[in-house]
């Protein structure tokens, strides 16, 4: 990768000792947007037996303001969120952005410069409206445009034509993360009795793309205690918990539209499954990896981001999702939180899956824990499947 | 800590109005070429991208990812963005050459404000549930925040004047400002009042605008510089926001993060104040004593594009180092009312 | 239902929109019904809507190069979701309309066959909204439509998906 580092700088090891998140819903009548964050922060605090007093930074993610009607809603949240006083960074990558938020506060571990992060993202959609943000008219031009679903379908459509994909393939993922997401009790839906039939005699949104295949907007807040080596160390040996150790992050990004574009398959995708694979150490991800939470908004992602995360073969996505190792029990299990086919609060849903994934590693997933994993992938993505953020975590360190 | 330096800046000309985009790119795109010109660098030796920018500013959701056009992301490009000031980018991107991974990074910050009300969009900045139903603007506010000065006896109205004109005076040096001119600070006080107390003048313009600056970690920098602007202090605070909760005429996070950054001895200081008294709640919130140079580019009295104003004053702070004008110098960037959140950015020659 | 109590709060901004040098002799040209695009002095593609910059290149666009207004279906979808702020009733096909000549496809509607007929690698023409209504917008094109002729092969298009 060009200007990359020359390695001679020890970075410090860093790890999750603590995740929180909110029950997410469609609307959260009973909390403000400080009170949705912080019941998050609480959370995460306690999973981690730290108080606001032990915290040196906050680093906040969210999507576009316009979902809350709200300009930079961090600020008027500086004392909800324990910030007073202390440095505050506010990322916004899109949808990715809980991803790379978690990043952003990773490096802050990583660089020596704070022992103990808060990182948190949110978003409380109901608040304004989501599907109106997204789909703003824009002047002098064909308004066609439908919201993310209608963005995304025509390019599930040319997934499905390049790799020859049989149609019920969609249905069968939506169908597997709805009844894991009845599973966890803090997913938006819980259909604990839907069916790969149910799924395809849902309504047509966007053809190719039904409603039971599409994620719900929901409110919602996730939050993460990062530390450094010391810090991780000394909660482990007090007993407190295990700590999930961060192997490695990558984020890459492309334009949103360019001649000859692969929106199926996106370079940057790839370029940063390589990259973080390579950092981790990891040279068969469908065999090293334990468990994977990606983000898969539209059913159809599932087989598409198997690919272009470089765990099979180019168009062979469809068919590893296929054959049920993607459900729990399976070779690879993607998604058992029930995914953001199950819980969509669009900030918050990046971080949420790099939460899920270390929540797998300090084990706390009750019903949808993968037993004995020790190694698993966090992925987010944004805008026209251009930002991608990344991250493994894993029960050892690194090197053991 | 790793040795970094700010080896690249340029900027659009600053104006009240552009015909250009909201996204920044008719701006962003000679940027981008100036910084390369400046270091010797390609887009292929850049490690890391950050931008700083604001949807409600655009006027739609996700403006930032237009602005990705300007700077050619193929192949693909390690890239990230916040919903804050350039100078806050450039943190980011600090942080990020620290941990190693990379060595280069270009930072950029846009900001079209003539595209509407600004005074108005940035009552959206305020508490959504007690304050910004009322809208009080972003002036009326920093008005307050003035009145509680001089009532307490803190500064007087020549002193904001006195302001005003060195900073016109100044400009007229800085090829990019909006405004510069020669008033006295007499001539200033016969201004009529904006919003009482402050001045049209006392108030930063409406300008449309945009920044880049270089970042290059080791030895590399002093193949680009012969005098690259060494970061040896890079730290920032948030204030509450509740504007009754706190004491405006101070800014106690400008003054922890000038303590930790450590801005003794420096003899140039760029300071982010939107409005004239708000220089001097920095200068003393700071400890910048007398001696201290204060914006000598005009600051942004004379020219404020907004989240690229802050990136700017560290990009001007720079120059004086590779001019050779100042061994260490201060540069500061704030976001949110009243000076609630605050940047500092300490460099200094080798 | 809580009983917390809420309150609404409008949100009104006006906002000026402007569009690039580019868009503008783009935009000017539509209005006279012709459809410009602009070749990136760099990497040679023709993009059409005409923009300010190469996303790839990050330089501004060159030449501009006057395109047919008849191209085929890349890819599409049937939007059947009804939304706030919607501008064209559902169900309708929105598609990525690849022009003849141009190397990027942009997004428009096509009508003049049921929606379930519209197929990837369709050959499609405009069908303009009468002169009189003419604009500076695409809109001026109202829908494109089949023009009946062979699908293009999938390899012709398969590297604008």
């Amino acid at each position: 990768m060009a200007g990359a580092g020359n390695g001679a700088v020890d970075k410090v090891l860093a790890a999750v000792v603590g995740t929180g998140q909110t029950k997410h819903t469609t609307k959260r009548d009973d909390v403000s947007i400080a009170g949705l964050c912080r019941e998050a922060a609480d959370r995460a605090l306690d999973d981690a037996g730290m108080t606001w007093t032990d915290i040196d930074a906050v680093v906040i993610g969210k999507a576009p303001d316009l979902f809350e009607g709200v300009m930079m809603p961090e600020l008027s949240m500086a004392e909800a969120l324990g910030a007073v006083g202390k440095p505050l960074l506010r990322v916004h990558t899109a949808g990715s952005v809980g991803g790379s938020t978690a990043i952003v506060a990773t490096s802050l571990v990583q660089a020596g410069i704070h022992q103990r992060v808060l990182t948190l993202a949110f978003e409380k959609q109901s608040e304004s409206n989501a599907m109106w943000a997204l789909s703003i008219p824009m002047p002098f031009s064909m308004p066609v445009h439908a919201g993310a679903g209608g963005y995304f379908a025509p390019h599930v459509r040319s997934y499905i034509r390049r790799s020859g994909a049989p149609t019920h393939v969609g249905a069968m993922v939506a169908a597997k993360d709805r009844r894991n997401g009845a599973k966890n009790p803090l997913a938006h839906l819980h259909q604990p009795d839907i069916t790969v039939e149910k799924v395809q005699e849902s309504m047509m949104l966007w053809d190719p793309i039904r409603f039971d295949e599409t994620c719900p907007s929901s409110d919602g807040a996730c939050a993460m205690v990062l530390v450094d080596e010391n810090t991780a160390d000394a909660h482990v040996s007090a007993g407190k918990g295990p700590a999930a150790w961060i192997h490695a992050t990558a984020m890459r990004t492309e334009p949103t539209m360019f001649a000859g574009r692969d929106q199926v398959n996106p370079l940057a995708g790839r370029e940063a499954a390589k990259a973080l694979w390579e950092q981790a150490g990891i040279t068969d991800p469908l065999e090293e990896i334990d468990v994977a939470e990606i983000y898969v908004p539209f059913s159809w992602f599932e087989p598409m981001w198997l690919e272009n995360l470089g765990f099979v073969p180019e168009g062979d996505g469809w068919k590893l999702t296929e054959s049920g190792e993607t459900d729990l029990g399976g070779k690879l299990p993607i998604n058992v939180s029930g995914g953001v086919l199950s819980s969509n609060p669009i900030g918050a849903s990046g971080m949420i899956r790099f939460a899920e994934a270390a929540k797998q590693i300090l084990g706390r997933c009750g019903e949808y824990q993968v037993e004995g994993a020790r190694k698993a992938l966090g992925h987010a993505y944004g805008g026209g499947s251009q930002f991608f953020a990344m991250w493994v975590v894993a029960a050892d360190k690194p090197g053991v | 800590m790793r040795s970094v330096a700010v080896v690249g800046f340029a900027q659009a000309p600053n104006v009240r109005r552009t015909t250009g985009t909201a996204n920044g790119v008719e701006m962003l795109v000679p940027i981008a070429h100036e910084l390369y010109a400046q270091t010797g660098l390609e887009k292929r030796d850049i490690g890391f991208f950050c931008s700083g920018s604001s949807d409600y500013i655009a006027g739609r959701a996700f403006s930032f990812v237009m602005a990705v056009d300007a700077i050619g992301a193929w192949p693909p490009i390690n890239e990230s963005h916040v919903e804050m000031d350039a100078a806050w980018a450039l943190y980011e991107a600090w942080v990020k050459l620290q941990t190693g991974e990379i060595d280069t990074a270009l930072v950029y910050g846009f900001g079209k404000s003539s595209g509407s009300d600004l005074r108005r969009v940035l009552s959206l900045q305020l508490d959504p549930y007690y304050l910004a139903p009322l809208w009080p603007d972003s002036v009326s506010l920093a008005a307050l925040q003035c009145r509680l000065g001089l009532d307490a006896g803190k500064w007087g109205e020549k002193d904001m004047a006195e302001v005003v004109a060195r900073s016109r005076a100044d400009a007229r040096s800085n090829p990019n400002a909006q405004l510069s001119g020669d008033p006295t600070a007499d001539d200033l006080l016969g201004e009529p009042y904006l919003a009482d107390p402050l001045r049209r003048h006392d108030c930063a313009p409406i300008t449309d605008g945009a920044a880049g600056v270089v970042l290059v970690a080791g030895e590399r920098a002093n193949e680009i510089r012969d005098t690259p602007a060494w970061i040896t202090g890079f730290e920032h605070r948030i204030d509450a926001q509740n504007l009754g909760a706190r004491d405006l005429t101070t800014a106690p996070s400008a003054s922890s993060a000038a303590v930790a950054a450590g801005v003794d001895g420096a003899s140039v200081a760029e300071l982010h104040a939107p409005f004239s008294h708000q220089e001097l709640i920095l200068r003393e919130a700071m400890g910048l004593g007398g001696e201290v140079r204060i914006n000598p580019s005009g600051g942004p009295l004379c020219a404020n594009p907004m989240f690229a104003a802050g990136l700017i004053r560290i990009g001007e702070a720079a120059r004086r180092v590779w001019d050779g004008d100042a061994a260490k110098v201060v540069a500061h960037a704030t976001s949110g009312p009243c000076l609630q959140q605050n940047l500092v950015c300490v460099m200094e020659a080798g | 239902m809580s009983d917390a109590p809420m309150i609404v709060t409008p949100v009104r901004l006006d906002y000026e929109y402007s569009v690039s040098e580019s868009e503008t002799t783009f935009l000017t040209e539509v209005q006279r019904g012709r459809i410009l695009g602009q070749r990136c002095p760099v990497c040679s593609k023709v993009y059409v809507p005409a923009r300010a910059s190469c996303p790839t290149d990050g330089v501004f666009l060159g030449e501009f190069v006057e395109l047919p207004d008849r191209g085929i279906v890349t890819t599409f979808c049937v939007v059947n979701v009804p939304f706030l702020g919607q501008k064209i009733e559902p169900p309708y096909v929105a598609a990525y309309v690849l022009l003849d000549g141009a190397d990027i496809a942009f997004q428009h509607l096509i009508l003049g066959c049921p929606a379930d007929e519209v197929r990837m690698g369709m050959k499609i023409e405009a069908v303009w909204k009468p002169e009189a209504e003419w604009t500076t917008s695409m809109e001026n094109i109202d829908h494109f439509r089949p023009t009946g002729e062979p699908d293009a092969d999938f390899e012709t298009f398969s590297g604008h998906l």
